[in-house]
């Protein structure tokens, strides 16, 4: 993710150009002469996002202010393998385009080497989620066309066949005309030793996490339910006018966009308690959470909490199937006290117990809030629409099945029905 | 979730102040029409509001020869000259109206022919301000619409009528309706959150369809407060607001109406059945519905009772099951009608499942991921009150048929919060293709069969077999068509005096 800052002037003409990048509002044309992110075959998804943050009146509430909080203009790729490696690629393949965009930004000169302004200009996740690691652009798309290919070869009238025997007939249709997906890379003994090292960080964490937890419970607890009976809530009602730009971008696909952007409550007890509970969410993205689902919620493609401004702001950003209102619904009904963790630690957020309890199950309060700390995401880019997490699931599950030597008949059962 | 906050009133006790249509759909009142208005003369519009007598849940008490119910639009606020800082009060939804915006029309599935500028009713010129609704015994409705008619004089303009036939109870199309409905807990008996909500119940909280009552989550919904000190007609009509001192609420009492004509191509449904399934069409439709023609589930029951199903043993015929006994959906197709519209999940797809269960399933460790991606139902209830217009056809005149006379549903659903429940039941459920984890496919029934933007169909239907290969029908044509509708508000009775202006 690349991200810099933008003059307030520059604004409005940065808007222009980055809508000409798009297909439908928001919805960016793969084929764009800016950046043509259908020919980046690593990326998933991409995203132009300016950071005009609405909401830092509600630093008064704390008695600060932030008054030359800059504007910040975020290119954000999801892709495959390394991130260092993306950026290269766009500042090698989409140079024109990206110059012209950049120029929008405080310290870009027609002179500037491209390529190491973006690194300079890149920041880490603090969290980062991907909803199946190691599935990769190119998996998706094949099993996309396995699974079409399968269900072309289905005979019209199945009749009382065999699950085995009709197994067979598919698969030999299959290898017989393509598309066969091509064999998986085995994975990176590099990744496999840093998982390691992870799991073993995590390990090393919790056996940490037990006395010190302890230790600083009972004053850690006291400080947070202070904190949490006095800190202000403040969640009214979007504007329709905000809420009007935000859905104008909404519900082309069946996946939407998000990006969300505020102050992280001051003091230095509320950015350690964030700083670690990201950590630890991470731990558990990289570690637990890496097969289809982020606890109980199964919808999110792509996810991430990044720090701005010295940790003074946090952006979150996804990528979730369905319309704003299921996602929501999600989140209260299904993650409430994982919303909370975080989110709790922000400027305004409605009133929680414990870190855990409460917040979002205020349930118009939280949706006021999410809404109005949420920005127009100016250009989206979705690498396979049409396409959500169960589709994929799914089709990664018939491609295990199509390359599974032999099955039993219930399996070849189970395995008919995905198709 | 932490069980509710008992300090919010949970229990209806004004009964007088709240619109019969609450309580009852006046079955045995067979004959009804709704009367779009539009205001004419001001003046003379609110003086009829304020005069006309509105059949309370209380009224009901005793037998009713005829009821009339009355229901205003944003846009009807503005032209009666409502308070604008009233009006904005009252949700998003309603104030931007149903066919306010492109984004709203996109999320509604309202696209292409069911667009809102190829409606008969509810757009520009044709939004309407008032809804008043009459019902009656057999032969009175006639005499009874001229008296109220006459009564409204100048005040409004009769934009149209909707005119509406006694099907016996069933829909067009030919399947018993009104079938399931939730219980409403008037007098607020149960604390919504608490670990019985892991299984599906039927008894919602009056909040979910009233406002100024606890809701799902336990809180009052928002609705439009006035400030006691600064509005003296408050203050003398209003009730007061639960929540806060000196304020008076002008939604108490009162609910979100939303309505939709919805035209049904009979003779192409059946057409259409008989041609994918030629020697039986019947057990397909039953599928695409996801009850057979008599009501009756195509699950089976289950022996444990289920809150707030079975005040009658027709009811728990009809209404004793959910369907965690057919997790692979083999009884009824996922993609079914009934089962989309409220899939009768608890807060956990798999129930009570004790501690650990419980534990494991918040972590994200279901058994059944699939029926986990389904949000729970208590929070997208709809009580419906709609009525059928046109001809009921059998099934073999409609096979016959070839001119199509038009019939439809004047679908007709109250809820508190209209994005949380109609909204999310239009959208995510029934015209979302991403529902339950299906693909290519939204509610047979109903959809729009617009393609996805991908050019991707959505007008298929597939039917999971045991045998492995799921049936699948594709290329269904469209059989409802949107004709109009709007969001209006059903005031509390005092409410109506106070909007009027
Ligand atoms: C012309 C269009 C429609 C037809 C013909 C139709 C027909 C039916 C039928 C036959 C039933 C089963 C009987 C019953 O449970 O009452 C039913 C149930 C239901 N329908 Fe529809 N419907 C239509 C549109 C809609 C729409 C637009 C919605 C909501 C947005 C909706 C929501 C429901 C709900 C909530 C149920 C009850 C499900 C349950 O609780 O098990 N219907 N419908």
């Amino acid at each position: 993710m690349v991200a810099a800052s933008v003059l307030p002037v520059e604004v409005p003409g940065l808007r222009v150009l980055l809508e000409t990048m798009n297909l439908r509002p928001g919805f960016a044309d793969p084929d764009n002469t800016l950046v043509t992110f259908g020919a980046f075959d690593r990326l998933h998804f991409a995203r132009f996002v300016i950071l005009e943050d609405q909401t830092l009146g509600d630093l008064t509430a704390y008695g600060v202010a932030f008054p030359d909080a800059p504007i910040w203009l975020v290119f954000l790729g999801d892709c495959d393998g390394d991130g260092r490696e993306m950026v290269e690629a766009f500042a090698r393949d989409a140079a024109p385009g990206l110059r012209r965009i950049f120029a929008h930004c405080t310290d870009f000169a027609p002179t500037t080497d491209l390529r190491q302004w973006m690194h300079s200009h890149s920041v880490s996740p603090a969290t980062q989620y991907v909803n199946w690691v190691g599935r990769t652009v190119l998996d998706v798309c094949q099993e996309a066309a396995l699974h079409a290919a399968l269900r072309a070869a289905l005979p019209v009238e199945a009749g009382p066949q065999p699950a085995i025997a009709l197994r067979n007939t598919l698969i030999a249709e299959v290898a017989r005309h393509g598309p066969l997906p091509s064999p998986r890379p085995p994975t990176p003994l590099a990744w496999r030793l840093a998982q390691l090292g992870r799991a073993g960080l995590g390990v090393l964490a919790f056996l940490i996490a037990i006395p010190v937890g302890l230790l600083i419970a009972i004053p850690f607890l006291a400080i947070l339910r202070r904190r949490e009976t006095r800190d202000a809530v403040i969640a009214p009602r979007p504007t329709p006018a905000h809420v009007a730009e935000l859905a104008l971008r909404e519900d082309y696909d069946v996946t939407n966009q998000f990006s969300a952007f505020g102050n992280v409550k001051p003091g230095r007890f509320r950015l350690w308690t964030l700083v670690v509970l990201l950590w630890v969410v991470n731990l558990t993205t990289q570690l637990i959470y890496t097969r289809g689902r982020l606890a109980r919620v199964g919808t999110i493609h792509f996810a991430r909490w990044v720090f701005f401004d010295d940790r003074r702001r946090l952006l979150f950003l996804s990528n979730y199937d369905g319309s704003l209102d299921s996602y929501m619904d999600d989140f209260i009904n299904k993650v409430a006290y994982g919303l909370n963790l975080v989110f709790s630690n922000g400027i305004g957020y409605p009133r929680t117990r414990f870190l855990i309890l409460g917040g979002a199950e205020d349930e118009q309060g939280f949706k006021n809030y999410l809404r109005r700390h949420q920005l127009p995401t100016e250009v989206w880019y979705k690498a396979y629409p049409g396409l959500t997490t169960s589709d994929l699931d799914r089709n990664t599950r018939i491609r295990e099945g199509f390359e599974r030597s032999a099955m039993s008949d219930e399996e070849a059962r189970a395995w008919l029905a995905l198709i | 979730m932490a069980g509710a906050d008992l300090t919010v009133p949970g229990d209806v006790t004004e009964r007088d102040d709240v619109q019969a249509l609450l309580r009852s759909g006046f079955g045995p009142l067979t004959e009804a029409c709704f009367l779009l208005l539009r205001v004419a003369d001001v003046v003379a519009a609110r003086a009829w509001l304020a005069r006309v007598h509105v059949t309370s849940m209380a009224d009901l008490d005793t037998k009713q020869e005829t009821v009339l119910q009355v229901a205003l639009t944003a846009a009807g606020m503005r032209a009666l000259g409502t308070d604008p800082k009233v009006i904005d009060g009252f949700s998003a939804e309603f104030v931007a109206g149903m066919a306010g915006d492109a984004a709203r029309s996109r999320r509604l599935g309202d696209v292409g022919p069911d667009a809102p500028e190829h409606w008969d009713w509810g757009w520009a010129e044709r939004e309407p301000h008032a809804l008043v609704m009459l019902y009656a015994q057999p032969g009175a409705l006639a005499v009874f619409r001229e008296e109220v008619v006459g009564s409204i004089g100048a005040g409004f303009d009769v934009l149209t009528s909707l005119e509406t036939s006694d099907m016996k109870g069933h829909e067009p199309f030919g399947f018993l309706d009104g079938v399931s409905q939730p219980s409403i807990d008037w007098n607020g008996e149960r604390a919504p959150g608490s670990a019985a909500d892991l299984d599906y119940g039927n008894l919602i909280a009056a909040g979910e369809f009233v406002l100024g009552y606890r809701n799902e989550y336990g809180r009052l919904t928002e609705r439009p407060i006035v400030d006691g000190a600064q509005d003296e007609r408050a203050a003398a009509l209003l009730p007061r607001a639960a929540d806060r001192p000196n304020a008076y609420d002008s939604g108490r009492n009162g609910t979100y109406l939303v309505l939709r004509q919805l035209e049904q191509d009979v003779p192409g449904f059946w057409r259409t059945m008989s041609a994918a399934a030629p020697a039986n069409p019947i057990p397909l439709a039953e599928a695409v519905v996801g009850r057979r023609l008599d009501g009756s589930p195509l699950v089976p029951l289950q022996p444990q009772r289920i809150p707030g199903v079975g005040e009658d043993a027709g009811d728990r015929v009809r209404n004793q099951f959910t369907y965690t006994r057919d997790p692979q959906r083999l009884a009824c197709p996922i993609g079914a009608h009934v089962r989309r519209a409220n899939p009768r999940n608890g807060d956990m797809a798999e129930g009570r499942t004790g501690l650990v269960g419980q534990l494991l399933c918040t972590l994200g460790f279901a058994a059944d991921t699939d029926a986990d991606r389904i949000a729970p139902s208590r929070f997208h209830r709809l009580l419906r009150r709609g009525r059928e217009y046109g001809r009921l056809l059998s099934i073999r005149e409609a096979q016959a048929s070839v001119e199509h006379p038009p019939a439809g549903i004047h679908f007709l659903c109250l809820n508190a919060n209209i994005s949380r429940q109609f909204e999310f039941v239009q959208n995510a459920w029934l015209q979302g293709t991403t529902f339950g984890g299906l693909t290519g496919e939204a509610d047979p029934l109903t959809g729009n069969r617009a393609p996805l933007m991908t050019g991707a169909a959505t007008d298929e239907f597939s039917m999971p077999q045991g045998g492995g290969v799921a049936k699948r029908v594709a290329a269904l044509p469209r059989f409802v068509t949107v004709r109009g509708g709007g969001y209006f508000f059903l005031p509390g009775v005092r409410a109506l005096r106070y909007l009027a202006g």
